[in-house]
């Protein structure tokens, strides 16, 4: 089976949560922001901790689940927005 | 320029980037650090962010509103890293050739900001305790030790 290698990012309660804010993860193709999701909540060891539909961007742009991701791309879990 | 700062907020330069004789009107907006009568008093906020994203979302922002409002020129900071209690975490500054451009770009500018820039803050206590808090309302108990964030 393919699979795609992506970035992904976690910040602020979501990387003190899992004890990691950059992972590299392979997803199986074709892959979906949910998709990797998926995988880095069955992945990391404390990942179920970690909402199954957070917030998400891709390539430092706000993303939906059913968004395509492809080789080299960029995802990044946001937890609740707090800026202002 | 960088939408982000690590420093003291000062308005009065946002202020100079946007001025200009064919502009008679600039407003601002500054939102500051407050104490926060929910749980306690609040001694500062660590603001963290998706700092590249941040970059990009903001500029998106402030094209949205040059969209919107043509002739508007705006300029903007948010401020990153330990902001103190009464000190600003983001400013902004609208200059227009007539007032009404000039306010409502500066509410969307905000709004927008709030509802889209990838920022997290961690309310630190009077008691020393920490406190994940979010733009609708909630607020999660945080870790002592500081990770992850830029």
């Amino acid at each position: 089976m393919q699979a795609i290698r992506v970035r992904c990012r976690l910040f602020a309660r979501y990387a003190e949560v899992v004890g990691v804010d950059d992972v590299e993860l392979e997803v199986p193709a074709p892959a979906t922001v949910a998709s990797a999701v998926a995988v880095l909540r069955r992945q990391l060891p404390q990942g179920h901790l970690l909402p199954e539909h957070p917030l998400v961007a891709r390539n430092e742009a706000h993303a939906l689940p059913g968004d395509t991701l492809r080789d080299g791309d960029e995802l990044a879990l946001l937890p609740p927005l707090a800026g202002g | 320029m960088s939408y982000v700062t690590r420093e003291a907020i000062v308005l009065d330069a946002l202020v100079a980037r946007v001025a200009a004789p064919e502009r008679g009107a600039i407003t601002s907006f500054l939102g500051t650090v407050r104490a926060g009568p929910d749980d306690g008093p609040v001694v500062r906020i660590e603001y963290s962010a998706y700092e590249a994203m941040l970059e990009r979302e903001f500029g998106r922002i402030v094209d949205d509103a040059g969209t919107r409002w043509p002739g508007v020129l705006v300029a903007a900071q948010h401020r990153l890293g330990d902001v103190p209690l009464g000190e600003a975490s983001i400013a902004i500054a609208v200059a227009a050739p007539h007032r009404t451009p000039a306010l409502d770009a500066c509410r969307f500018v905000i709004e927008e900001a709030k509802r889209r820039l990838p920022v997290w803050k961690r309310e630190i206590l009077a008691d020393g305790s920490a406190a994940w808090r979010d733009n609708t309302g909630g607020r999660v108990p945080a870790g002592r030790p500081e990770k992850g964030g830029a």
